[in-house]
C-alpha cells in the first residue's frame, strides 16, 4: 500500500551538530519495522522530522515516491501519515469520545465517523466503558490505548509510533502490539515503531533497525536481530 | 427594598456586557494564552464602525450587524499582523506590543474623529418599567440581557458541541497533539481571535448607550472591570465569566447606588484581591492547570 522513504534526512536542534546526519531508511510497503538503539541515538529526532514537528536541515522525506518537504505536520496526516508521540499526547481536557473524534475529524464525515469510531471501540473494549472520561483521569495503558486509537481512525497509511511501551505493565504493552501487529496484516498498514524494549518490539516487527549517534548501524530481519546472541551483543547491548 | 430591587436589576444588565467582555478575554486566552490588552481599543475602532453604519442606513441594527464583522475582521487582522510575531514563550512582549497598538488606535481615532464624546441613542426606551411600583429593568436593558445571554449560550454550545469548537478546543489545549490529527492550529488561532473580537464588539456596542457615548477611551473602563472578571471567574472558564460578570455588575451596582460610584472600582478590586488570595486559579478554574 505505501512505503516511507528517508532519503539523506539531517536534522539539528539550534546550532548544535546534527542529530541525524544525512539518514536514510526505507520502509516498505506494509512492512512493520521496529526502530531500535539507545537513548539518545536519534530515534524520536527521526519520527518527529518525518512527521514535520521538527524542520530537517537537508535531505528528504518521501510517502509513495512524493516528497512531503514543505508540508505542515497538519497537511502530513492529511497525506496518510500518522504519528502517536511519545507520553502518548492524549488531550487531557477533552473525553476519550472527544479524542476520537478530533482524529476521524478530517478523514471521516456523517455517519461514517461514528462508525469509524465505534470500530476503533470494538478494537479496544476498555476505551468503550470509559468514552466519557476525561483524558486526565485515564490510565497509562488507557491512554496509551487511546492515542493508538485515535491514530487508527483516521486510517493512515503509515504509522509511526514512540516508544508506546514506556511506563506500560509487560502485559499491557503485548496486547497493544499485538493489536498493532494484527491491524497491520488485516489492512496492510505500514509500520515504524520506535522502542527501547527490544524484546518486545522484535516479537512484532518484521525487520528490526539499529539506530546510533544518528546513524543507521545495522538493518536486519527481526528474527535474526533477535536469534543470534552476536548480532544483539554488538548492537542492542544484551 | 425597592432600591435594593432596581439596584440588582440595573446590575444584572451592566454584568451582562461585562461577562460577555470577559468572555472575549476568555476566548483569545484559551485560544493562545495572551491576555489581549488592545481588546478595547480594537472592540472600539469596531464600534466606531458600527455607528457609522447606523449613521448611514439609520438602522441600528444593520450597524450591529456591521459591527461585529468589523470586530472579527479586526481580530483576525490584529493576529495575523502584529500578534503572530511577538515571541510568546513569555508574555512580555505581548502586552508591550499590545499597548503599542492601544496608543496608535486611540490616537488614530482621536486624529480622525475628535476628542470629545458622541452621545450614542440607544435603539430602545431606557425608560425604566414599572413592576408594582418598583422601578426595574427598562426594554434597553432588557435587549442587552436577551442578546448577551444568547451569544454567550450560543458560543458555549458552540465550543462543546461542533466540530470546529471540538477542533478550537483541541488548539488550544494541545497545539502540537492537535496538528498531528490534522487540525489546522494556526487557523484556528486566527478564528479564536476573530470570534473573540466580535464578542467584544458587541459587548461594546450593547455599552456605549447606557455611559457618556462614543469615545477613542469609552471602553478602557469595561476592559478593566472584565479583567478583573475574568481573572475572578478563572481565565480558563466560559462559566466562570458569565457567573463572575454578573456578581461583579451587581456588585459596582450596590456600590454605587447605596456608597458612592467612585467606591466601585476599589471594591471591584477588593473582590479581585480576596479572590486572587483564597482561589489563586479564580473561582472556576479548572483543578488541572496546563502550563501555558
Amino acid at each position: 500500500m505505501s512505503t516511507l522513504t528517508v532519503d539523506g534526512l539531517t536534522v539539528g536542534y539550534g546550532d548544535g551538530a546534527p542529530v541525524l546526519d544525512g539518514l536514510d531508511l526505507e520502509v516498505p510497503d506494509g512492512a512493520v519495522v521496529a526502530l531500535l538503539g539507545a537513548n539518545g541515538a536519534g530515534k524520536t529526532t527521526l519520527l518527529r522530522a518525518v512527521a514535520g514537528l521538527v524542520p530537517a536541515r537537508g535531505g528528504r522525506v518521501l510517502l509513495d515516491g512524493a516528497d512531503l518537504g514543505g508540508l505542515r505536520a497538519e497537511d502530513r496526516v492529511r497525506r496518510g501519515l500518522g504519528l502517536v508521540p511519545e507520553g502518548r499526547g492524549v488531550v487531557a481536557e477533552l473525553t476519550v469520545a472527544e479524542n476520537l473524534r478530533l482524529g476521524a475529524l478530517w478523514r471521516h464525515r456523517g455517519s461514517a465517523r461514528t462508525a469509524a469510531v465505534d470500530a476503533q471501540y470494538e478494537l479496544f473494549e476498555p476505551l468503550a466503558r470509559r468514552r466519557d472520561a476525561l483524558g486526565h483521569t485515564l490510565s497509562g495503558g488507557e491512554r496509551q490505548m487511546l492515542a493508538l486509537a485515535r491514530a487508527l481512525v483516521a486510517e493512515p497509511r503509515v504509522l509511526l509510533l514512540d516508544e508506546p511501551s514506556l511506563g506500560l505493565a509487560p502485559l499491557v504493552v503485548a496486547d497493544l502490539l499485538g493489536v498493532l501487529r494484527r491491524t497491520a496484516e488485516r489492512t496492510g498498514l505500514t509500520v515504524l515503531v520506535a522502542e527501547q524494549n527490544v524484546t518486545s518490539a522484535l516479537s512484532v516487527a518484521d525487520r528490526g533497525v539499529v539506530l546510533s549517534l544518528g546513524d543507521v548501524v545495522t538493518d536486519r530481519p527481526a528474527r535474526d536481530l533477535a536469534a543470534d546472541p552476536a548480532l544483539r551483543h554488538a548492537y542492542l547491548g544484551f | 427594598m425597592d432600591r435594593l430591587v432596581f439596584l440588582v436589576a440595573a446590575g444584572l444588565a451592566h454584568g451582562a456586557v461585562l461577562a460577555l467582555f470577559a468572555q472575549s478575554l476568555v476566548i483569545v486566552w484559551r485560544a493562545n494564552r495572551v491576555i489581549n490588552f488592545a481588546q478595547a481599543a480594537l472592540a472600539v475602532v469596531a464600534v466606531y464602525a458600527a455607528l457609522a453604519v447606523t449613521a448611514v442606513s439609520g438602522s441600528w441594527w444593520l450597524g450591529a450587524f456591521a459591527g461585529v464583522v468589523a470586530g472579527g475582521l479586526l481580530g483576525a487582522a490584529a493576529e495575523r499582523g502584529p500578534m503572530r510575531l511577538v515571541p510568546t514563550h513569555t508574555p512580555l512582549p505581548g502586552i508591550i506590543v499590545a499597548i503599542g497598538l492601544v496608543m496608535i488606535l486611540q490616537a488614530g481615532l482621536a486624529i480622525a474623529f475628535g476628542p470629545e464624546y458622541q452621545p450614542v441613542p440607544a435603539p430602545l426606551s431606557e425608560r425604566p418599567f414599572v413592576l408594582a411600583g418598583i422601578p426595574v429593568l427598562s426594554p434597553y436593558d432588557l435587549l442587552v440581557l436577551v442578546v448577551a445571554g444568547l451569544v454567550m449560550a450560543a458560543l458555549a454550545l458552540g465550543f462543546t458541541r461542533t466540530s470546529l469548537g471540538l477542533q478550537l478546543r483541541a488548539a488550544a489545549f494541545a497545539p502540537e497533539t492537535a496538528r498531528l490529527l490534522g487540525v489546522r492550529v494556526s487557523r484556528m488561532i486566527t478564528l479564536g481571535w476573530m470570534l473573540s473580537l466580535a464578542t467584544a464588539a458587541l459587548a461594546g456596542l450593547l455599552l456605549v448607550p447606557t455611559e457618556l457615548g462614543l469615545h477613542p477611551h469609552a471602553l478602557d473602563g469595561l476592559f478593566v472591570q472584565a479583567f478583573a472578571v475574568a481573572v475572578i471567574g478563572g481565565l480558563d472558564s466560559p462559566a466562570g465569566a458569565l457567573l463572575a460578570g454578573l456578581l461583579v455588575g451587581v456588585l459596582v451596582s450596590l456600590v454605587s447606588g447605596y456608597l458612592v460610584a467612585a467606591a466601585a472600582p476599589l471594591a471591584v478590586l477588593a473582590l479581585l484581591t480576596l479572590v486572587l488570595l483564597v482561589r489563586p486559579g479564580g473561582l472556576f478554574s479548572a483543578a488541572k492547570e496546563r502550563a501555558a
